[in-house]
């Protein structure tokens, strides 16, 4: 076993016990912490992978922005002291079996459909210079509309959520 | 190297477990977290693919920055609407909220 297949099943398991915790954690604020660490594994694969800018990208917008916005939310809606209570509703036996057939069916595909693939030698080229150079050549008409949208959603969440004019 | 399938079932492995936090949590925030989830088990198959398919063109790490701005989207307006729910219901328990359910 290679050192990277060692990184690959340590850091495979260190995800998945994190995003386990994620869903099944009592106390919501313990979720979002569990998740932080779902999301450096997650970037960890990515440098696995030879994708450095994702990873990068992967740490500053999920672990730097939307853990803390999820945080915020929490701090707004849940009384934390107010502990207890069930956190599932009622169709946990049918998720369950949902999630673990979904599972078992794309397992099942995957060992099936792919062959071990070898993957291709890496040209020597900076992967976040090509990156650069594709979203501004090839893909700049859904980057700019993935701008536009971006902006549409900012103005859309202040709409949302300031308090109406006039009310208290 | 780790072949491909094992980054494939480790992706379907994380989105199933989201699936199943999307559809049996009652705090919406918990909904929202495992949606992350999802989305991040998403991008580990297109990077997957992207790094693993004989031209290495890098089009799957391109969708996956895609796929993130959304995220990012879909998390704000996501809040906004938590915070709206909050404001209106006084809960945040998807299973009380059924103002419009028949």
């Amino acid at each position: 076993m290679t050192v990277t297949q060692a990184v690959f099943y340590l850091m495979a398991a260190f995800t998945v016990g994190a995003s386990l915790l994620v869903v099944l954690a009592r106390n919501i604020v313990h979720c979002a912490i569990a998740l932080v660490f779902a999301f450096f594994g997650v970037a960890a694969l990515f440098i696995l992978l030879d994708a450095e800018f994702l990873a990068a990208t992967q740490v500053l917008l999920y672990v730097g922005g939307i853990t803390i916005l999820l945080l915020f939310a929490i701090m707004l809606t849940s009384r934390i002291s107010a502990r207890g209570g069930k956190i599932m509703n009622e169709q946990v036996g049918i998720s369950a079996v949902v999630a673990l057939a979904l599972f078992g069916l794309m397992a099942y595909a995957n060992l099936k459909g792919f062959p071990a693939l070898v993957p291709p030698m890496l040209a020597a080229s900076d992967n976040t210079a090509s990156l650069g150079r594709l979203l501004l050549t090839t893909y700049v008409l859904p980057f700019e509309v993935v701008s536009l949208l971006l902006l549409a959603a900012m103005v859309g969440a202040i709409v949302l959520a300031r308090r109406d004019q006039g009310k208290d | 190297m780790v072949p491909l399938s094992h980054y494939l079932i480790l992706s379907a492995l994380l989105f199933a477990i989201g699936m199943f936090g999307a559809l049996t949590r009652r705090n919406a925030v918990g909904v929202l977290m495992a949606l992350e989830l999802m989305f991040n088990a998403i991008n580990v198959s297109f990077v997957a693919f992207s790094r693993y398919l004989p031209q290495q063109m890098l089009q799957g790490q391109i969708f996956a920055i895609f796929v993130i701005t959304v995220a990012a989207a879909e998390a704000a307006v996501g809040l906004a609407i938590i915070l709206g729910l909050y404001r209106n219901f006084k809960t945040i328990n998807v299973d009380e909220i059924n103002l419009m359910k028949w």
